[in-house]
């Protein structure tokens, strides 16, 4: 049995496994970088669940972090910016009469059905929880309303499949929550015209196809201020998955924030690649802490895994989407949260009256979009109450801290001295401020 | 100067943390394919072990609990492997390919209401002295109780291949089944032996990583890690020491483009994602005349008959 001296075909061989070792590679590269193009894969409909969150076929089974390439390519802000301004100026009022299936009166006993599209899972204690609650809150406030949900879709064609799937159970109203969905959905919206689709976070509108986002980076803000008081090393750390433009507003607020209480503090930004890979995250946690980090905060769709990790590694942590703050008794500070019950009850109620129109919209604090997360126990009154002045501040629309000037990493200037930036400039950040150390491509 | 070490530290760190799961399911993997078998469900295995080890601590509280029902769902998945490609003579990368698939939707299933449940899991356990070693001593010697056992693991494969009945009867299968069943064993035993084992440390480390390193269960959270140790089985050579190396290799690679990211290192993160699978196909495409050769012949039928 050991007589491999023998000549054997040994490059054939070699070859066969190679080739099979490099297509598995590429594999899980793809999978591992997330270069799906969209347009690549066919449409499923037969493997396809409706609404329920309780299938084991289909879209569950892949890797449900896709980053759209526009994502990838960090979203070029120029291209961002105007896509975002000629949306603004041609869609933001238009006639609605189409759509007009969810505004019909119900007879007796019939309910409106509005679904639910998520990317992740409902329980991530992150931007999927918040969404999902946000869906609760709707089915509360209106009891003739029924939901359909369906979650860890990817940003594929799946999608195009999920939506065809629960319109064919009658929904009328379908809310997209994903930013990499908005393509696949932008394909389908002609075909389904007394259909309302509501996409989260993208720049443009149609008749049928509507787009709103929060402004949570004012929370990032006030949050970064707690950061900035809390921190004794100097060092804050940013776990994100990709640079797209939101993550490179909440990162540059959150050092905006330090910043004001203190002028020489650092923050470090680390990219995963991936929106949700708890083992990554870890690993990014354990590279914070030897960098000296103290206090972390994230911009990842999943985020129990870091502020455990946090709480584990004896640092403080920051949320994001949702309250963890049970998950970090010792290390939690505040959070940036959503608020979405409210938003989505107002659109539906439009709609349903028929006065809603279809835009792109952005709103913050003032109408309540986002909320600020409990405080950890252990802060003390004055440090609280200085930071409810920042969120009262920012709330009334007085206090602009984006006002220039603005200073990027390479000391190029974005922001001119004393101008305040408009709300769409904003959304198309592409840089990292002065202070920051990481990249955005 | 102060980045240098920085950097370094993390890749230790790094090689330990994300690379032990990695290694119990080369180690898995390892055993499998000495047997003259191949397990691509290896991926799915893990995230049996992921699932059903984090479900079973969270319901009963007990983390020991937790890595034997990883470690029972991990090889019962692999069993089905054994079963179908030994007693129906299906095609082992087909086959397992599809497990792999089957292991992940059956988590995501089983696992869509634990995915915010806390646990204690398992904690760092810092040995003595040996910690106190600058970078190296945080890195390996304060690890969770998994971590230590996957360092004597290799070893101890080592001597049971190469030094044991049970060992030399396991590669003798994998060579030549008829020569093996001459010698008077019974080789289809000993591969779904050898499966079953391969499966159950396959979940031990999916166990690893989410009863020990994440302390969380998310769908599909192994990520193509299951892949990674199929690929490095062949990085190593079908030895335990050099599939200890190669996993630490992957891992240190994970925290080594994590912590260059936090010295703001020139080079783009999107590269340095690449950086893991990269470094393993380059140290692969380098020794593949000498892995071709080191192959139990058992594997080389299998890979024949699929092309």
């Amino acid at each position: 049995m050991y007589n491999r001296i023998r000549k054997l075909p040994i490059f054939t061989h070699s070859h066969r496994i190679l080739i099979g070792v490099f297509m598995l590679m590429a594999i899980v590269a793809l999978a591992a970088c997330g270069s799906d193009d969209p347009t690549a894969v066919p449409a499923q409909p037969t493997a396809v669940p409706a609404s329920s969150s309780t299938d084991t076929s289909g879209p569950t089974t892949t890797t449900a972090t896709t980053p759209s390439t526009a994502e990838l390519h960090g979203g070029s802000p120029d291209i961002f910016l105007k896509g975002f301004e000629d949306a603004a100026a041609d869609s933001s009022f238009r006639a609605t009469s189409k759509f007009a299936a969810a505004a019909k009166p119900l007879a007796a006993g019939e309910k409106l059905k509005v679904g639910f599209i998520f990317v992740g899972s409902q329980k991530d204690l992150g931007y999927n929880q918040a969404a999902a609650e946000g869906s609760q809150y709707l089915e509360k406030a209106f009891p003739d309303i029924e939901v359909l949900r369906s979650e860890n879709i990817p940003e594929t064609a799946d999608v195009q499949a999920v939506e065809e799937q629960m319109i064919r159970d009658g929904a009328t109203i379908i809310f997209a929550t994903s930013y990499g969905y908005s393509g696949p959905t932008k394909a389908i919206i002609e075909k389904h015209p007394d259909v309302m689709f509501l996409h989260m976070g993208d720049v443009e509108s149609f008749e049928n196809y509507s787009s709103f986002f929060g402004n949570i980076w004012q929370l990032e803000y006030a949050a970064g201020q707690l950061a900035g008081h809390t921190s004794k090393t100097g060092k804050l750390g940013f776990i994100a998955a990709f640079p797209i433009p939101q993550t490179l507003l909440n990162v540059n607020a959150f050092h905006l924030g330090a910043q004001s209480v203190n002028p020489d503090i650092k923050t470090t930004f680390v990219l995963t690649s991936s929106w949700c890979d708890p083992a990554k995250q870890a690993t990014a946690v354990q590279a914070m802490v030897e960098a000296g980090v103290d206090v972390l905060t994230q911009h990842q769709d999943c985020t129990k895994t870091i502020v455990e990790a946090a709480e584990r590694a004896g640092i403080y942590v920051s949320g994001y989407h949702q309250d963890a703050s049970p998950a970090a008794p010792n290390a939690w500070l505040t959070g940036a949260a959503w608020n979405w019950g409210p938003v989505y009850s107002e659109i539906v109620a439009e709609i349903r009256q028929g006065t809603y129109k279809s835009s792109v919209m952005f709103q913050g604090l003032d109408a309540g979009w986002v909320k600020l997360s409990p405080f950890g126990s252990f802060l003390s009154d004055e440090v609280k109450q200085s930071i409810l002045d920042t969120v009262e501040k920012l709330r009334s629309g007085n206090f602009q801290p984006f006002t220039g000037p603005i200073t990027d990493q390479d000391g190029v200037i974005q922001i001119a001295d004393g101008v305040v930036p408009t709300d769409a400039q904003l959304q198309g950040t592409g840089y990292l401020l002065q202070g920051i150390t990481g990249r955005t491509n | 100067m102060s980045d240098v070490w920085l950097v370094l530290g993390g890749t230790l760190t790094g090689a330990v943390g994300p690379g032990i799961s990695v290694l119990y399911a080369t180690y898995g993997e390892l055993i499998t394919e000495r047997a003259g078998r191949i397990n691509l469900g290896i991926e799915g295995s893990m995230l049996m072990g992921a699932c059903f080890g984090f479900i079973a601590t969270v319901e009963t509280g007990s983390v020991t609990v937790g890595i034997f029902a990883g470690m029972i769902g991990g090889g019962a998945l692999s069993l089905i492997l054994a079963y179908l490609v030994i007693y129906r003579n299906t095609n082992q990368l087909a086959t397992g390919f599809a497990l792999t698939l089957f292991g992940a939707g059956i988590t995501a299933y089983a696992g869509r209401s634990y995915v915010d449940s806390t646990i204690g899991g398992l904690n760092p356990i810092s040995i003595p002295f040996l910690s106190e070693i600058p970078k190296l001593g945080s890195a390996l010697f304060e690890q969770d109780i998994l971590a230590y056992t996957a360092y004597a693991l290799g070893p101890l494969l080592f001597w049971g291949l190469h030094y044991t009945r049970t060992g030399l009867s396991l590669k003798a299968v994998g060579e030549s089944i008829s020569v093996a069943y001459a010698a008077g064993r019974n080789p289809y035993v000993i591969q779904i032996a050898a499966i079953a084992i391969g499966g159950a440390l396959a979940g031990l480390g999916g166990a690893q990583l989410s009863l020990g390193f994440t302390h969380t269960w998310s769908e599909g959270m192994t990520v193509g890690r299951g892949f990674v140790a199929v690929g490095l089985v062949i990085f190593a050579m079908w030895s335990p020491l050099r599939a200890m190396v190669g996993a630490f290799l992957f891992g240190g690679a994970i925290g080594l483009q994590l912590q260059l990211q936090t010295v703001g290192a020139p080079v783009s993160p999107f590269i340095l994602d690449m950086l893991p699978y990269l470094i393993i196909i380059f140290v692969m495409a380098l020794w593949s005349r000498a892995s071709a050769r080191a192959m139990p012949e058992g594997l080389k039928g299998v890979l024949k008959a699929t092309t």
